[in-house]
């Protein structure tokens, strides 16, 4: 008999007011009776409807019937055969509308708490087989590269390197991770569980290349003509951040929020032994209501700042997480919603001292399916802070497509890619946000693994050729 | 060899130096006015330098670099055998020399070092090339010989008159403008205040310029937009859209704000640099 509790087992957080200090992550996770009491919520429905809101496939229904039989390993075991990052996606997935969107007890009530079971597992394997030697598959003799340590770079090189490919992973920045390094806070994702995943690669065969920028010091070409690789799977993220290009946007306080995260995340700047500077502002407007600019104000709260959200829509169009939503608000974040800059505000020497907003309405529902935001004219009005963090999105980074002949580009500037993941040159593969544009860890690793399928067919001589 | 080594030291002057880094990758297809973003150890920042040269087939690349801030200051105590953490490269676009046939490359302190690849780069590519070393003062004078060697004409100048000329490099620009020199280009690379005179006086005599801009950076990519600049009205990322960039078209009172922003922590950090263990840091 399930237990027909409604509500998910409530996932046991640091308190508001004192995570909202420090860096330590915000939640800490199921204890082995709460999993359970979670797990016996699963009705493990025949056709598995779970399942298909998942991008990695997981076999959901399957490890939580191993946790109900108090088989956490199993569990483990089935999760990492379609997801090399349970770990990491246990935290950031945004299970809402995935697998958990699909879930027959959220129907009525609370679905299942996927996400947080398979974090439980991760956590469980961690901490009592984390030092397990890794059998390495032994080499089929193909090398294959992969560009960016990002999420879709390391999922495809762990599916290739199950398969027994030899593979070598170029990495621009100085430590391996991609976004789950520079871009997402130590309290959301802590980087000793990056590492660790990076950890297990490395002992399955992968090699890292740190500080090795593929198209400026060594080209895709290079790799597949001089290198030996035979395939080469491009996982370069999201490039340049986007501004909004309104008067007093280069004033001194005015950073991207990527920016703000690597001098957070990366480099450390928090901790007084580690050189790289930043400004400890008292008052912060962030522009945006995504993930990013969640963390970003979350990260500046933290920092000691009163920290406000500008966005142009309402509350129920934020396209943040319904949960990091909720975080920022209990950890003291002001929403001014319904709010767009019009211009940055500040004194002679440049520094900062407002954002100038004018307030909008909504209007019809736009192309989005959201409803247009519209100004209301005469509302503007000034913010006072002393820094500000732009968190609109990113643009998309050229560098491949630039230096690599006979990659064609999608319409909005991505890596185009057929179902296989193969770009319009054969051997060449790509996925991530460097052909979709900004989106999630899972659809990353999702694109990995079609990428790394798609490899391991074209090895085979299974593919259709492009090229003459 | 190790990684990112150095391989040779040579000390210019008390606040410059001149070292040789193993980085065969970078070293690749490194050309002049590209950079590179390093890092001295596991607690270091990430900064920009432009490399002052290169030798492919030796793998090594030259920096030239003046102990400023807390990581250059590091560097100054490192010895050769010793590795730099990181060294990512080659960065930004390289210096552009197409169609030219007469320049004036004009360097103002450390940036005569960054000035030199590229004027030594367009000698060898046969364009006449003038160069006007500027300093503040004898004790401070690099690369004179390397100069005179490698281009045409070499004019020093420094601002208290020990040493050549006592002239601002500005006056000695217009001095050389004035006397009926004919230019197709002038480069200006040098401190911040330094350039944006040098590209006016050469807007005042109608003569284009480029200017390589040093700003902050963090990943040297285009990831963060920590060094963007304002040019002719747009906003460019010096890391991928430079760092040459046309003198007349940059906002330069912007452009010194910015590269002030982080200096009150870099002046209280310089003062942390540990003067037991010099640049090597306990700490892994």
């Amino acid at each position: 008999m399930p237990n027909m509790r409604p509500d998910k087992n409530p996932m046991p957080e640091l308190d508001p007011n004192v995570r909202n200090k420090c860096f330590e992550e915000v939640a800490t996770g199921y204890t082995i009776e709460m999993a359970k009491d979670e797990a016996d919520r699963c009705l493990n429905c025949k056709n598995r409807p779970c399942m298909t809101g998942c991008p990695v496939g997981v076999r959901i229904p399957e490890f939580i019937s191993k946790i109900k039989e108090d088989d956490i390993e199993g569990a483990y075991n089935i999760i990492t055969s379609t997801n090399s990052l349970p770990a990491v996606c246990g935290r950031v997935c945004p299970q809402e509308t995935q697998c958990e969107s699909k879930c027959v007890r959220g129907i009525k009530t609370e679905p299942v708490g996927i996400g947080r079971l398979e974090r439980f597992v991760a956590d469980w394997h961690e901490e009592n087989h984390g030092s397990d030697p890794i059998e390495k598959v032994p080499s089929n003799g193909h090398r294959v590269a992969v560009v960016g340590s990002g999420p879709s770079g390391l999922a495809c090189a762990g599916d290739l390197a199950n398969l027994g490919y030899e593979v070598t992973v170029f990495e621009s920045l100085h430590k391996e991770g991609g976004v789950l390094i520079y871009g997402i806070p130590e309290f959301r994702l802590p980087k000793k569980i990056v590492a660790s995943e990076v950890a297990k690669l490395k002992a399955k065969g992968v090699k890292f290349v740190t500080d090795a920028i593929v198209g400026r010091a060594i080209s895709v070409d290079e790799l597949l003509d001089d290198e030996g690789f035979e395939a080469v799977f491009v996982g370069t993220g999201a490039g340049l951040p986007s501004f909004m290009h309104i008067p007093g946007e280069n004033r001194l306080e005015v950073v991207s929020a990527n920016e703000y995260l690597t001098r957070i995340n990366l480099m450390k700047a928090y901790k007084d032994d580690y050189d790289t500077p930043i400004m400890r502002p008292k008052k912060v407007v962030v522009v945006g209501g995504g993930n990013v600019a969640m963390d970003a104000s979350r990260s500046a709260k933290r920092m000691g700042a009163d920290v406000h959200i500008v966005y142009r829509r309402g509350e129920s169009e934020l396209p943040a997480r319904a949960e990091e939503v909720h975080h920022a608000k209990e950890e003291g974040i002001h929403f001014d919603l319904l709010r767009n800059p019009v211009e940055i505000v500040g004194d002679e020497n440049g520094h900062v001292t407002g954002v100038k907003v004018v307030e909008m309405q909504l209007g019809e529902p736009d192309a989005s399916g959201r409803r247009r935001p519209i100004p209301i004219e005469g509302s503007e009005y000034v913010i006072d802070c002393d820094y500000v963090i732009i968190a609109i999105g990113t643009r998309l980074n050229k560098l491949i497509i630039d230096t690599t002949e006979g990659v064609a580009p999608t319409e909005r500037g991505g890596i185009a890619v057929d179902e296989n993941g193969e770009t319009s040159r054969d051997g060449i593969f790509a996925g991530g946000d460097a052909v979709t544009g900004a989106a999630t860890v899972i659809k990353a690793m999702g694109a990995g693994k079609v990428g790394a399928a798609g490899i391991d067919k074209y090895i085979k001589g299974e593919l259709e050729k492009k090229q003459k | 060899m190790k990684r990112f080594e150095i391989v040779s030291k040579r000390v210019l002057n008390p606040t410059i130096t001149w070292v040789k880094i193993y980085a065969p990758l970078v070293a690749r297809h490194a050309k002049p006015g590209q950079f590179v973003i390093l890092r001295t150890d596991e607690h270091g920042e990430r900064i920009p330098l432009t490399m002052a040269g290169h030798d492919s087939e030796e793998g090594t690349i030259d920096l030239i670099f003046q102990a400023v801030g807390r990581t250059t200051l590091m560097m100054q105590q490192m010895e050769v055998g010793d590795c730099l953490a990181d060294v990512v490269g080659p960065l930004g676009k390289p210096s552009k020399m197409d169609g030219l046939k007469k320049v004036c490359v004009v360097g103002g302190g450390v940036g005569n070092a960054l000035a030199y690849p590229l004027a030594i780069g367009m000698h060898k590519e046969g364009i006449h090339v003038d160069m006007i070393c500027g300093f503040r003062t004898k004790d401070l004078v690099i690369l004179e010989d390397e100069f005179r060697a490698g281009v045409d004409r070499v004019f020093e100048v420094t601002d208290d008159g020990t040493y050549g000329e006592k002239a601002f490099v500005t006056d000695k620009l217009k001095q050389l403008l004035d006397s009926g020199e004919k230019y197709d280009e002038i480069v200006a690379v040098g401190p911040a205040i330094m350039m944006k005179f040098t590209c006016k006086v050469a807007e005042d005599y109608g003569v284009p310029s480029i200017a390589s801009l040093a700003s902050y950076m963090v990943d040297g990519t285009g990831m963060c937009g920590c060094c963007r600049a304002s040019v002719g009205g747009e906003t460019k990322f010096v890391c991928v859209d430079g760092p040459d960039f046309d003198g007349a078209k940059v906002d330069w009172d912007l452009f010194v704000e910015r590269s002030n922003y982080y200096k009150a922590q870099e002046d209280a950090e310089r003062e942390h640099v540990c003067k037991l263990t010099g640049g090597v840091r306990e700490h892994a």
